[in-house]
């Protein structure tokens, strides 16, 4: 999608920056330099105020990573499950091709460990599943 | 032809559901998918005229159809886990279907508003004070009072805000509602928007949770005529675990940066864009329908001391029998792990983490705590969001202390320094105590104390709190000598 569609299809809400910057995201991977140039244009802010805005929050990239990513659970419950082993098994399989990241809780803390592949979830790891997760990205 | 009831909650699709739904259908049965029971080890649960089967495999099907499954648990109302239980949030949990309007008004809904309807916006407000309500968002405070405070604020216009942010590890019952009972929510913002004179709600879901994403935008839709004038728009964070604050969660909703807002001004003043704003948890606002439909004495009636009415309990971690368990306030730590069937692994229970990422560590010494805000206080530690995540005897509460400022870090919005600064340094300090620094606790305990009384929100003023009941109720691990 284009950058003026998104923001045209926000810019009346209250509040859009954030909706804006998801639809980015999710369209093109990251945030880039230019976006940021466009969309401070279209909703009257400094570019400085939209570039700390997709600094703050964890889901925005700057930059492009083309490879597959998956997100392991990596919080107290799923600790308690044994994710921290799962996550050194994960680094291991997944070497440079598929990037290895960290969510803290997914709200599946009883059938931990767990991961989050795109929006689809993934419960009862253990090292086997993961090595299979990894291997079909 | 056989009617067979699956949950399509997040949880219940992650362990598989919709292959084990498409085979049902493969081989002939009618599916229905329903809300999730809350028993998350028999996931995915299936229910044929009331007797459940789990947890279900795809290879499993045929069996369960043919009758002769050992996966049988029996009639799921009558099981232990669900037979004891208190519901009144979470009544129609795994009995109706999430986004049917229709099963949502056969088991008593929209009965809540259509009352609220016929009151003054000073007797909602009378009878959620009087129903002892408090937020379970964390804080506890209560309810009616907050309203109150909104719907005598002068302001043209109001806002309600739920806050789904539900960042806490070993909580799920915000996503269970969502995904399972939309429509409560709506209704409960909905009195809320009577009561206090607001026009428009939001609901901020954390980006973690895409289901129930999905499920409360299409439920917002459907909705829609039923609580006009009303009207709610969903919104997504990004992954900020501070945006469950709710002076951050608003920065983020006016799309700024999720910065902790120094109080006063409350929320209930000068909240969304400035206009006074009820902020409240998905579990408080669901809780709304009940009280009003019932009145505030039927909720008022359960609970303990100054805790009234019912907590969804979360049983995590490494638990046997985990999911949600909703009872009255009063029930010991102890009774709710037993409940749980104590460790998945089989192993002793050395501690349980009750309250999130913020909570304090219990050992079993102090299982006798009863789930109430007073006697958790009292105790150093805080119910918080009602997640009880339960480690068995190979963890390393060194490790478990590390963590806690590592996250803080990590989270931190960078506002004060305290909570900045003090994170950051207190997990160099605890990797010197691991490595053997016998001087680091007392440092990290002037540290706790410093970030305690000096921060602005309780990201940093909590975190002291797993930090510190890790040193105190687990000395040993903290000992160099005795971790080799
Ligand atoms: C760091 C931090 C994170 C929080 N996260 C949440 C959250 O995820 N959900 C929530 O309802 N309240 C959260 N709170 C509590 C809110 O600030 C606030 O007390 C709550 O939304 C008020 O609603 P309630 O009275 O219904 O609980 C958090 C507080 C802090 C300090
Ligand atoms: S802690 Fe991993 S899903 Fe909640």
């Amino acid at each position: 999608m284009e950058l003026d569609e998104i923001v045209a299809r926000h810019i009346g809400r209250e509040g859009p920056l954030l909706p804006i910057l998801h639809d980015v995201q999710a369209a093109a991977g990251f945030v880039s330099e230019e976006a940021i140039r466009d969309i401070a244009q279209a909703l009257n802010l400094s570019r400085a105020e939209v570039s700390g805005v997709v600094s703050f929050y964890h889901d925005f990239r700057r930059t492009p990573d083309p490879r597959p990513a998956i997100r392991l659970c990596r919080a107290e419950a799923c600790q308690a499950r044994g994710s921290e082993a799962l996550a050194a098994h994960a680094e291991r399989v997944a070497g440079e091709r598929v990037r290895v990241g960290t969510v803290y809780c997914l709200g599946l803390c009883t059938v931990g460990p767990n991961a989050m592949v795109g929006d689809e979830l993934h419960a009862r790891l253990d090292e086997g599943a993961v090595s299979a997760l990894i291997g079909a990205m | 032809m056989t009617l067979v009831r699956i949950p399509d909650d997040a949880l219940a699709v992650a362990c598989g559901a919709d292959r084990v739904a498409r085979r049902f259908e493969e081989l002939g049965a009618t599916v229905e998918r329903v809300s999730s029971w809350g028993m998350h080890w028999l996931e995915p649960l299936v229910e044929i005229d009331g007797i459940g089967f789990g947890p279900v495999g795809v290879a499993d099907v045929e069996g369960v159809l043919a009758g002769g499954s050992d996966l049988s648990v029996g009639r799921i109302e009558d099981h232990p886990f669900i037979a004891s239980q208190t519901r009144l949030t979470f009544a129609r949990a795994g009995k109706t279907r999430p986004l049917s309007l229709q099963d949502y008004a056969a088991t008593g809904g929209w009965k809540g508003l259509e009352r609220a309807r016929a009151m003054t916006a000073e007797a909602i407000t009378a009878e959620v004070t009087a129903s002892g309500l408090r937020g379970r968002g964390g804080a506890g405070f209560p309810a009616g009072i907050k309203w109150e405070t909104v719907r005598t604020a002068n302001g043209v216009r109001k806002y309600i805000v739920c806050n789904a942010d539900e960042g806490d590890s070993g909580t799920f019952a915000d996503r269970m509602l969502m995904e399972g009972d939309p429509f409560v929510l709506i209704e409960g913002m909905a009195i809320a928007g009577l009561a206090v004179g607001a026009a428009k709600g939001f609901v901020y879901i954390r980006s973690e949770y895409p289901h129930a994403v999905r499920k409360m935008e299409a439920a917002v839709r459907l909705a829609a005529p039923l609580v006009a004038p009303f009207e709610i728009e969903v919104r997504v964070g990004a992954g900020a675990y501070v945006c469950g604050e709710e002076t951050s969660l608003l920065n983020s909703l006016e799309g700024k940066r999720g910065e902790v807002r120094a109080k006063p001004p409350l929320p209930a003043h000068e909240g969304l864009f400035g206009c006074p704003t009820v902020i409240n948890n998905v579990l408080t606002l669901a809780a709304i329908p009940y009280i009003l439909a019932e009145g505030a004495q039927a909720y008022a009636d359960y609970g303990m001391g100054r805790s009234r009415g019912t907590m969804p309990v979360q049983l995590a971690g490494n638990i046997r029998f985990g999911g949600l368990y909703e009872t009255a306030f009063g029930a010991t730590l102890g009774e709710l792990i037993g409940i749980g069937g104590g460790s998945a692994s089989g192993r002793p229970v050395k501690a349980v983490q009750v309250g999130g990422p913020l909570g304090a560590y219990f050992p079993p010494s102090l299982f006798d705590t009863p789930f109430d805000y007073e006697a958790f206080t009292a105790r150093d530690g805080l119910i918080g969001h009602g997640g009880v995540v339960v480690f068995d005897d190979s963890v390393d509460m060194a490790a478990q202390a590390r963590f806690a400022f590592e996250f803080c870090a990590a989270e931190s919005c960078g506002k004060c320094t305290p909570c900045r600064i003090g994170a950051v340094r207190g997990r160099e300090t605890i990797e010197r105590v691991i490595a053997g620094d016998p001087d680091g606790l007392a440092l990290v305990a002037d540290l706790c104390e410093t970030m305690k009384f000096g921060s602005l929100c309780a990201l940093g003023a909590f975190t002291p709190y797993p930090v510190m009941s890790a040193i105190t109720h687990f000395p040993a691990d903290f000992v160099v000598e005795e971790r080799v």
